[in-house]
């Protein structure tokens, strides 16, 4: 893989996202109010325990028969008068969009939340061809107000606060300022729908393709993703090869995780099937319908072993929520409309060799795995692609100190195959920094240690002096280290 | 069974001594005789985890070669018996022989404290410790090897304890081995908050049984003045 220019940034982003503790504030109570929320409808209806271990069966056996099921998809689709293109690449994917929306004389784009379209970089590419893109989800409406990509995967502007939003309506439509969100949703709301009205291509992503029928389902909050299905004359689905499940009967299902995982609903407000343009006597729908069906890398996920988990992810964003790293750096910093543990595991085949390290960026805690609500095992997948990167013709090149450390570590491998050199070893080392040691600890240390006194202390190493037996109790009321 | 190994781990014996007697201590007080294994000093997960699959694969030779699949393997660290348990099944062994012998040693490794509670029924051990105690759950001792409750029966066990709650006490310390070094930023912003909840407990111990999470919130606790000790969990369950 090519290393673009732009790969080390993640750690500049990374740091800035450290150092903002507001961000964390926000991030925190917002993910705390989705985990009370999931909690509370849990195990509403169906217990949810079952219901994760159907979904997974479900996406397993669909993964081991993905070509025949995308098949069966495109001959429904195709008996339902839609155009089926598919894409092998985000380049070929964005062309294809861009060039139907030029041909078709568009010139005001809606579009409902896709990730995808954001994975192929749809909007630039729309408003250089001279296309006005309006996003409608309302957080993708504020991000894109903003100038800026969505930080989550579920809640895009789940970054800013409510005042923060007052203020940005406030300068951008000059209304005054109110942090309330009903008057500012109740503005959005107004705007939108003149621009809905106004729309002549409508584009969104696919929760869930159905072979069987020729179904693709969209769930949303708003509205949004009918009336961008709805009201324009054409009408664009994106879609990646994964989201398609065999049959109807097994919707329902991912319906119910989803919906609480996601936002800690029943059920989400909207759940739309879209099949084929309006028909004769129709009285809605768009004139035509693509559906337009990507690869993008995820055949080479497929055919590996490991990886191949990661595309059962149905986009709940549960994972983001439960992640340390990612509540203290948040959503921007990972460099992929992608973030998070679920980001750190698919970007580097869907996004590219700028986000080579992010499957490092992770102290493999397992929060996501636990909460996945089709149990990917995310932490093995991560040690799967450090492995990957790290024997790759080009590895990511690291920032000095961190390849310091890396080199460190397989030294350190290296020596302790022989346990009683690096047990001498760690005996010299233990007398060279004692001197410098207070109360058992050591303020700042030589690389490749330097970055671990960067923030806390370094314990001083003592092989072969343990504090004295039973001494533990009368050591800490005496307060000795 | 009337003997056991115990492999103390290697920032156990670099920076935390004192683990292996404690161990020792408490599985010698069961009637067991200990056999230490010396001849190996790590399990590879250092290796493992940056991505170094053929030094994890030599170190993990060494390993097996220094136990006997045929009796318990102790290690008190929740981390390093994920390594072997669980992520020695993901290396790729090129011989049958060890391939198979990797398949006799993994079950037969187990946490401490998994040991105690799972296999010799044991919560009580007569230990005796007086102080307020804050106990923090390594990430792989509760979502690799699932041990939720054990750790916390035994400390309930110790007379004279006083255990006091610190608030998401589950959130990850931000230690992550190399990620701590590698991205100091994030790992001390994690680091931060857990020190300021650990403040917040009125804890004058703070208990975990990886000595990864106790050099990281040690040396967050010294760096911030904190007069808070970092013990590792079989020190106090050996204490009298
Ligand atoms: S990996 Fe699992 S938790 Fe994360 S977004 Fe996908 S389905 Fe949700």
């Amino acid at each position: 893989m090519a290393v673009s220019p732009k790969a080390t940034d993640f750690f500049a982003a990374s740091e800035a996202g450290a150092a903002d503790h507001e961000l964390q504030r926000k991030l925190e109570s917002a993910s705390a109010r989705h985990l009370e929320h999931f909690a509370e409808v849990r195990d509403e209806f169906t217990p949810y325990e079952n219901e994760r271990a159907t979904a997974r069966a479900i996406k397993e056996n669909a993964l081991g028969r993905l070509d025949e099921l995308i098949v069966e998809l495109t001959e429904k689709l195709t008996d339902h008068d839609c155009k089926v293109f598919f894409a092998a690449s985000a380049d070929e994917a964005r062309e294809y969009i861009v060039k139907l929306a030029t041909q078709c004389g568009a010139r005001h784009v809606v579009k409902g939340k896709s990730m995808t379209t954001e994975e192929i970089a749809l909007n630039p590419a729309l408003e250089r061809a001279g296309i006005e893109v309006l996003e409608t989800d309302l957080g993708e409406y504020i991000v894109q107000l903003r100038g800026e990509p969505p930080s989550h995967i579920i809640t895009p502007a789940i970054h800013l606060s409510k005042e923060d939003i007052g203020e940005l309506f406030h300068e951008k439509f000059r209304v005054s300022y109110t942090p309330e969100p009903e008057k500012l949703t109740a503005e959005a709301r107004t705007r939108l729908r003149e621009s809905f009205l106004r729309a002549d291509f409508g584009i969104t992503g696919v929760n869930f393709a159905i072979a069987e029928t020729g179904t693709l389902v969209v769930v949303e909050n708003e509205g949004n993703g009918r009336m961008s299905s709805t009201i324009p004359e054409v009408f664009v689905a994106l879609m990646g090869i994964e989201k398609v499940i065999p049959k109807l009967s097994d919707l329902p299902h991912f319906l119910e995780i989803l919906a609480r995982t996601a936002t800690g609903q029943k059920l989400t407000t909207y759940t739309n099937f879209l099949r084929g343009p309006r028909a004769d006597g129709d009285l809605d729908g768009p004139r035509e319908m693509h559906v337009v069906i990507i690869d993008n890398g995820r055949s080479a996920m497929l055919s590996d072993p490991v990886l191949r988990e990661s595309l059962m992810c149905i986009r709940c964003g549960a994972c983001l929520n439960v992640c340390p790293v990612y509540r203290h750096i948040g959503g921007h910093a990972y460099r992929s409309p992608y973030p998070g543990p679920i980001g750190s595991i698919v970007s580097p085949s869907l996004i590219g060799s700028s986000t080579a390290y992010l499957p490092f960026a992770s102290t493999l805690c397992g929060a996501c795995k636990d909460v996945c609500p089709v149990h990917i095992d995310i932490p093995r997948i991560l040690l799967h692609l450090r492995w990957k990167e790290t024997s790759s013709p080009a590895p990511p090149p690291w920032p000095h100190d961190a390849h310091r450390a890396r080199a460190g570590a397989r030294m350190f491998a290296r020596l302790a195959r022989y346990p009683r050199i690096i047990r001498f070893l760690g005996h010299i080392a233990a007398v060279l920094v004692k001197p410098f040691a207070e109360n058992g600890w050591i303020g700042s240390m030589p690389p490749p240690f330097a970055n671990w006194t960067k923030v806390r202390d370094f314990p001083a190493p003592r092989p072969g002096h343990p504090r004295p037996a039973n001494s533990a109790g009368k050591s800490i009321r005496n307060g000795r280290s | 069974m009337n003997e056991v190994q115990l492999f103390s781990t290697c920032l156990a014996e670099e920076f935390f001594p004192e683990v292996e007697r404690a161990s020792a201590t408490i599985l010698q007080r069961l009637g067991l005789k200990v056999r230490l294994l010396k001849s190996a000093f790590c399990c590879g997960q250092v290796a493992f985890n940056e991505g170094f699959r053929s030094e994890a694969l030599d170190l993990a030779r060494r390993f097996m070669a220094a136990c006997d699949p045929a009796m318990p393997i102790i290690v008190p660290s929740g981390s390093c018996t994920s390594m072997i348990r669980i992520f020695y099944a993901d290396l790729p062994f090129e011989d049958a022989e060890l391939t198979a012998k990797a398949a006799a040693i993994r079950p037969q490794v187990y946490e401490l404290s998994q040991f105690l509670v799972r296999v010799m029924k044991v919560k009580r051990l007569g230990a005796r410790f007086e102080g307020a105690v804050a106990y923090h759950p390594s990430c792989h001792l509760m979502r690799e090897l699932n041990a939720r409750e054990e750790p916390m029966a035994l400390l309930s066990g110790v007379e004279g304890i006083r255990l006091v709650e610190v608030r998401d006490r589950e959130e990850c310390c931000g230690f992550g081995g190399l990620f701590s070094v590698k991205f100091p930023h994030i790992s001390g912003a994690m680091l931060s908050d857990k020190i300021d909840r650990i403040r917040q407990s009125g804890a004058q111990v703070v208990v975990s049984n990886d000595c990864g999470c106790l050099m990281q919130i040690g040396g967050g606790l010294s760096r911030a003045g904190a007069d808070i000790k970092v013990r590792h969990l079989a020190e106090i369950l050996a204490a009298r």
